[in-house]
């Protein structure tokens, strides 16, 4: 069991990553309960409802928020590898991208878009050769989706434009 | 009837052109998603979901199949000639097959792999055709709280009782649990956790949580490790044909292979890793070269690589008979079945046998087409390998959206697979495992409502859980496979379970 006091506590520096998840775990039962209060219990016969559930979990989470915040006073939480911010940024920035322009752009000029950012994270940088291409390759992927196969993909101007 | 009967009416409906052509495409785009490393068969089922909601459900879940069956194959490729695997459960194809790839052996190793998979895939298909019927009749005696006993089993072995720690693997189940109960309530029609959302009334799509985790998560963590150069691609040389010392040396360890695959597969243990390792463990113990394993052993690519097609077989038998998923690919397969408004378990095979056994049949065939996809057609497969990263994981994305934005073309739909794409980005950094998640948003709901009609029997008496026999030694087993890994981490045993890591696929 990895509970319980340890005497080797203060010869680890406490890993910081590990409190902020023990802290989000315990956030997360918080709304639960805070949410879950709110339900009347409509527990019928027996003396489970809607509620029964979502306070066990709680309970549960906070269990392993305390384990993970055990685990990390003590410095043996999971190792890691170093990551590079620069590449998730591009992406997830793609996908914001997306996102954000999908219903005025149109699919294809939005996907379009995310492929060339996408793209760039991963090392491509030339944005002028991607943009057109990612567009291109969206708009046939549209074509065959939403004309062909009858999926409803928002069409933007390109897409008007061509049908 | 007897089991041939309906498997010779399943060959009929299988053999119609309609549904050749969706096994087809199921185990062409199978084979493709398990030669390229990053997705697998759990990610492409995912996307496909919304794109086949106006299909037929038996063509759709024929193509699902084989997508799971195509993985499995394709899978080897990438381990044998790139030392990457394309899956989880081709780690082990990987060390004895890189290096007999290395040694200018590769075309004998993918040969073994595609044959050993074709044999291991017939035997166990056939097995999963004679075994359902008799659990179909074992489940048919589960009542409600037998049910939960056996979904409670399944995430425990899911989570924690293999990968490298308990605490992540149950944290992971939590969270798939909690996000499984947004939405609302079946039972009494209120709405829990969804904050006034109007969204968030028909709960997380499933399709959503599988294509984040796996597809924009994985894609994250990729693009976080830099560049770090080509991978080495190594060519097949000489002959692809297996001389006969490799037949000799290889049939014994598909058949083995096979029987260790199967059952673990049919288990509630998840994934298909576990039989591969046990498999590779027994190779290299009853091997009269020892001294090759490390060095290129052909048995320790056949065996494996049967294996895991076993397993994948295997895991279709409690998905079919208990509506039970044991892997992410069955879960989210049973998110295929409920789609249509199917519930599989002992039920489905009576009202709807042309289905199931379709279904089972069409499995038949897909092995055949495997066996020749894979074979003659290897050095098409490998040509994927080639493609470069950025291209790849730009397409990979593309795709991943587009099943979101057939599903729910919303800003909000959008942005909750940007944010599950996150978590699963540093659920991957922190090594929480991620099949759990999945299992957890799936199984949470049916989990909890076999517990409510369970006890609502019983008017609220929590003993009534542990008193049928049944449902007694399931849980029992449950708390075994919950404690048992527990002691064996602590005393510092941990490396066997790390190794056995939790199931991506």
């Amino acid at each position: 069991m990895s509970r319980g006091d340890s005497p080797s506590v203060e010869t680890r520096r406490p890993d910081r990553a590990a409190l902020i998840i023990a802290v989000v775990l315990a956030a997360i039962a918080g709304v639960i309960f805070w949410d879950v209060s709110r339900l009347t219990g409509l527990a019928g016969y027996s003396q489970v409802g809607p509620t029964t559930v979502p306070y066990a979990i709680a309970c549960c989470l906070i269990v392993l928020a305390v384990w993970t915040a055990i685990e990390g006073f003590r410095g043996d939480f999971a190792e890691r590898e170093p990551q590079q911010f620069g590449p998730v940024a591009w992406v997830v920035g793609g996908l914001a991208a997306q996102m954000l322009l999908l219903n005025t752009l149109g699919f294809s000029i939005a996907t379009g878009i995310l492929f060339a950012m996408t793209a760039r994270g991963f090392g491509k940088r030339q944005i002028w050769l991607t943009i057109p291409f990612g567009i291109v390759a969206s708009f046939v992927v549209w074509t065959i989706f939403a004309k062909v196969l009858q999926l409803s993909l928002p069409a933007g101007p390109l897409e008007r434009l061509l049908f | 009837m007897g089991t041939l009967d309906f498997l010779l009416q399943g060959l009929l409906v299988a053999a119609q052109p309609m549904n050749l052509l969706y096994a087809l495409i199921g185990v062409t785009l199978g084979t493709a998603v398990g030669v390229l490393p990053g997705i697998g068969p759990a990610l492409t089922v995912a996307l496909l979901l919304p794109v086949t909601y106006q299909l037929d459900p038996g063509g759709s879940l024929i193509m699902f199949a084989g997508i799971y069956y195509g993985g499995m194959y394709g899978g080897s490729t990438t381990s044998i000639l790139l030392n990457t695997p394309g899956e989880s459960s081709s780690i082990v194809t990987a060390l004895e097959g890189n290096k007999m790839a290395r040694a200018g052996r590769g075309g004998p190793a993918l040969a073994t792999a595609a044959i050993g998979s074709f044999v291991a895939g017939l035997i166990a298909t056939l097995g999963l055709a004679f075994v359902a019927p008799y659990i179909v009749k074992l489940a048919l005696v589960f009542g409600p709280r037998e049910y939960f006993a056996l979904m409670v089993l399944a995430f425990v072995t899911v989570s924690s009782a293999f990968g490298d720690s308990t605490l992540r693997g149950l944290t992971s189940l939590f969270i798939g649990l909690t996000l499984a109960c947004i939405g609302i309530d079946q039972l009494t029609g209120q709405a829990r956790l969804s904050f006034g959302v109007p969204d968030l009334l028909d709960g997380i799509e499933v399709t959503t949580l599988a294509v984040a985790m796996f597809a924009i998560g994985e894609t994250l963590y990729i693009a976080a490790q830099g560049d770090k150069g080509p991978d080495k691609v190594e060519a097949v040389r000489g002959s692809v044909w297996m001389s006969a010392s490799d037949w000799a040396r290889s049939w014994k360890a598909w058949l083995r292979g096979t029987f260790i695959g199967f059952p673990i597969g049919a288990m509630p243990a998840g994934g298909a890793e576990i039989g591969t390792f046990l498999s590779y463990a027994t190779e290299k113990r009853l091997s009269k070269h020892p001294e090759e394993f490390g060095n290129g052993a052909i048995e320790g690519v056949a065996g494996p690589e049967a294996a895991n097609n076993a397993s994948a077989a295997g895991t279709l038998v409690p998905l079919l008979t208990l509506g039970l998923p044991t892997s992410a690919t069955a879960a989210i397969m049973l998110a295929g079945f409920q789609q249509y408004g199917l519930q599989p378990g002992p039920l489905l095979f009576a009202t709807n046998p042309q289905l199931v056994w379709g279904l089972i049949a069409s499995l038949l065939i897909a092995n055949f087409m495997l066996l020749v996809l894979n074979l003659p057609l290897v050095g098409l497969w490998v040509k994927l390998l080639t493609i470069p990263k950025p291209w790849l994981y730009a397409g990979i994305l593309l795709f991943a959206t587009l099943g979101t934005i057939g599903a729910n073309p919303s800003v909000f739909e959008l942005g909750m697979l940007l944010a599950f794409g996150l978590l699963g980005y540093v659920m991957r950094v922190f090594g929480y495992p991620i099949a759990p998640v999945v299992v957890g948003l799936i199984l949470g709901p049916l989990a909890e409502q076999q517990l409510r009609r369970a006890l609502s029997i019983s008017q609220g008496d929590v003993t009534v859980l542990f008193t049928s026999p049944i449902a007694a030694v399931l849980l029992l087993i449950a708390a075994l496979a919950f404690i048992v890994p527990l002691i064996l981490r602590a005393r510092g045993r941990g490396e066997v379970l790390a190794q056995l890591a939790a199931s991506e696929d």
